[in-house]
């Protein structure tokens, strides 16, 4: 579980995030969705201790992020931030490789190798893998990201827009797959998405946040309602129920 | 991928393989080793005085060639691996001991063990040298904690702007106190003066190596940012200060000892990360050869070009060194990957 209380953050003294109260249970796919400028990355780096917090207390798995120790959070939580970028050269493999940072500090064993190979091959990374992250296309680059993540093999996984500058069919996968990391090995997965529609898809929960406060946090049904889109996003937005469930028209 | 069940069928006989594509001694490593030994043969018996027909030759080999065969090589490594280590630790491609003023902080070091101490012991100069640049170096990273865009060319000008203000201050001192001419000789770094029992301390680098090569994996890892590295549970403040105090003791033995070597640390490693990339680990061997190479062949230049004369080996690797910087620059330019 992730708990939040009363967490504020003030960058200036008119930007605020917070306070903002929550609690994303154990297991399952969440999704943060919101306007641009809401808040979704500032609150996700702070539930992944790249960023303090003014006031307030973070608890993921019952340790205080605050207090814990760096090593053992490294274990149970891991965080992509929105943007990367790398002066360092390395391969797609030797990226993915520190995900097993946590537990092998950098000497791989066999086992290692054996989970890196894994999402490699999974994210369809297997015949780039000795590239370069600077000779890739952008959605390619951010595969390699995420294989690292994935790699560290936490409880916890944030992700910021995993599906920044992937193609349909990779955005499908994606999601299938955290889909699936969320319902049978009982992760939990909190994401920023902008896609509404990849949000009522593949969310067990939808978090909406703006202007830094949380504007709504429900289940997919209880979200995905004309009223509350159209008054978060300031978009004329209708619901028609889909093949697959509601989706967003805008 | 995902067919849902991540596939681990991705064949055993693969995965063998599939790892150990940085292995070390491949057939351009073994080239590379034997070009550097054979230099080093080269640089054994380039000289004014003839070794092989005097009486004394065999001595004076023992005494001048071998120690400054030596510690070329040594400088050369650990120039360029404080270069290296540098620039995983900024995360800056431009970066090394002259663009960043750590140079001229031992460099002020040196002077003031001078002024200190009577008649300094080589072992105090080199103490003051590693003092002072830590704290130098220290300083520029807090500066930089400042910067926003780090990859920026903003990072060796601030770097070089610091280094010009020190080394003004070193030469107002220096005129203050009357000891101007040890800061010019100290500002052509050269290897004539080296021989027997004056450089010794330069295999402290082998140590210096060695702790570079366990920290491996960790100051690659820096080179990633504090964000993937806090991710990673590394602590990344922790990793920086170790950094840092093995870049100041490479790199204040060196100018205790020698003095003033130019853009080394800048050269070899951009070349490496061409051909290899960044992993430190799998690199700290190629930079090290590579760093060797570079400087003895620059030093047998300056012992043959004006031959019975010698050029300080730092003007040389000044001009080489300015040249290649530009290249990167012009380089960098045109990738279109690097934010400007
Ligand atoms: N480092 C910073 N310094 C000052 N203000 C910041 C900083 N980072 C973010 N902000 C401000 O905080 C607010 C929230 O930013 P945040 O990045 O969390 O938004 P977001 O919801 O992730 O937006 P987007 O959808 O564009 O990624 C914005 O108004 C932004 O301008
Ligand atoms: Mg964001």
């Amino acid at each position: 579980m992730i708990r939040i209380e009363n967490v504020k953050k003030s960058y200036t003294s008119d930007v605020q995030i917070g306070p903002l109260n929550i609690q994303i249970p154990k297991a399952g796919l969440t999704s943060l969705i919101g306007p641009n400028g809401a808040g979704k990355s500032t609150a996700l780096l702070m539930i992944g201790r790249l960023l303090d917090l003014d006031e307030g207390q973070i608890s993921v798995a019952n340790l205080d992020i605050a207090t814990s120790k760096s090593r053992d959070l490294a274990k149970i939580l891991t965080i992509l931030r929105q943007e990367n970028h790398f002066v360092t050269r390395l391969t797609v493999r030797q990226l993915a490789g520190f995900g097993r940072f946590p537990y092998s500090k950098g000497r791989l064993t066999q086992q290692d190798e054996e989970i890196v190979s894994k999402y490699i091959d999974f994210l369809d990374l297997t015949a780039l893998e000795h590239r370069y992250l600077d000779e890739l296309s952008g959605g390619q680059r951010q595969r390699a990201y995420v294989a690292m993540v994935l790699c560290q093999e936490t409880e916890y996984v944030l992700l910021d827009e995993p599906l920044n500058n992937l193609d349909v069919a990779r955005s499908v996968q994606m999601m299938e797959h955290l889909k699936y990391a969320a319902a049978e090995f009982g992760r939990t997965i909190l994401t920023v998405l902008h896609d509404i529609n990849f949000a009522a898809k593949y969310s067990d929960r939808i978090c909406a946040m703006k202007n830094g406060q949380i504007a709504a946090y429900g289940t997919v049904a209880e979200i995905m309602q004309p009223e509350i889109l159209t008054d978060i996003f300031e978009t004329k937005i209708e619901i028609i129920q889909g093949p697959y469930g509601p989706i967003a028209v805008y | 991928m995902a067919k849902n069940a991540a596939p681990q069928t991705a064949g055993f006989e693969s995965f063998q393989t599939r790892h150990l594509s940085n292995k070390l001694w491949t057939w351009p490593f073994v080239a590379a080793l034997i070009a550097v030994l054979a230099l080093g043969a080269i640089s054994l018996f380039t000289g004014v005085y003839d070794i092989q027909g005097q009486a004394d030759g065999r001595e004076m080999f023992f005494t001048t060639r071998v120690p400054r065969t030596a510690s070329l090589m040594l400088t050369g490594a650990a120039m360029a691996m404080a270069g290296l280590v540098m620039q995983l630790v900024t995360q800056n491609r431009l970066v090394e001991p002259t663009t960043t003023g750590t140079i001229e902080w031992s460099g002020l070091g040196l002077l003031f063990v001078y002024l200190l101490f009577p008649a300094p012991s080589l072992l105090l100069r080199m103490t003051g040298a590693i003092l002072f640049s830590f704290i130098g170096t220290m300083l520029f990273f807090l500066l930089l904690r400042r910067v926003r865009l780090r990859s920026s060319l903003i990072v060796p000008i601030i770097g070089m702007m610091l280094g010009a203000v020190i080394s003004a201050v070193s030469t107002f001192i220096g005129l203050l106190f009357q000891m101007t001419q040890n800061i010019e000789s100290w500002y052509i770094g050269s290897f004539s003066n080296v021989q027997m029992g004056r450089y010794e301390y330069l295999w402290l680098i082998v140590l210096v190596t060695v702790l570079v090569f366990i920290c491996a994996d960790r100051l690659t890892l820096a080179g990633l940012g504090q964000d993937v590295a806090t991710s990673l549970g590394m602590n990344y403040n922790r990793i920086i200060f170790v950094g840092t105090a093995l870049i100041s003791l490479a790199v204040g033995i060196v100018a205790a000892v020698i003095g003033n070597l130019p853009f080394l640390g800048l050269i070899v490693p951009n070349i490496v990360s061409m051909f290899r990339g960044d992993d430190l680990r799998s690199n700290l061997p190629w930079v090290c050869l590579l760093g060797m190479g570079t400087i003895m062949a620059c030093d047998i230049l300056s012992r043959v070009l004006i031959m019975p004369f010698e050029i300080p080996v730092s003007l040389i690797l000044g001009t080489v060194g300015s040249v290649v910087f530009i290249l990167i620059l012009l380089k960098q330019r045109r990738s279109p990957q690097t934010p400007r």
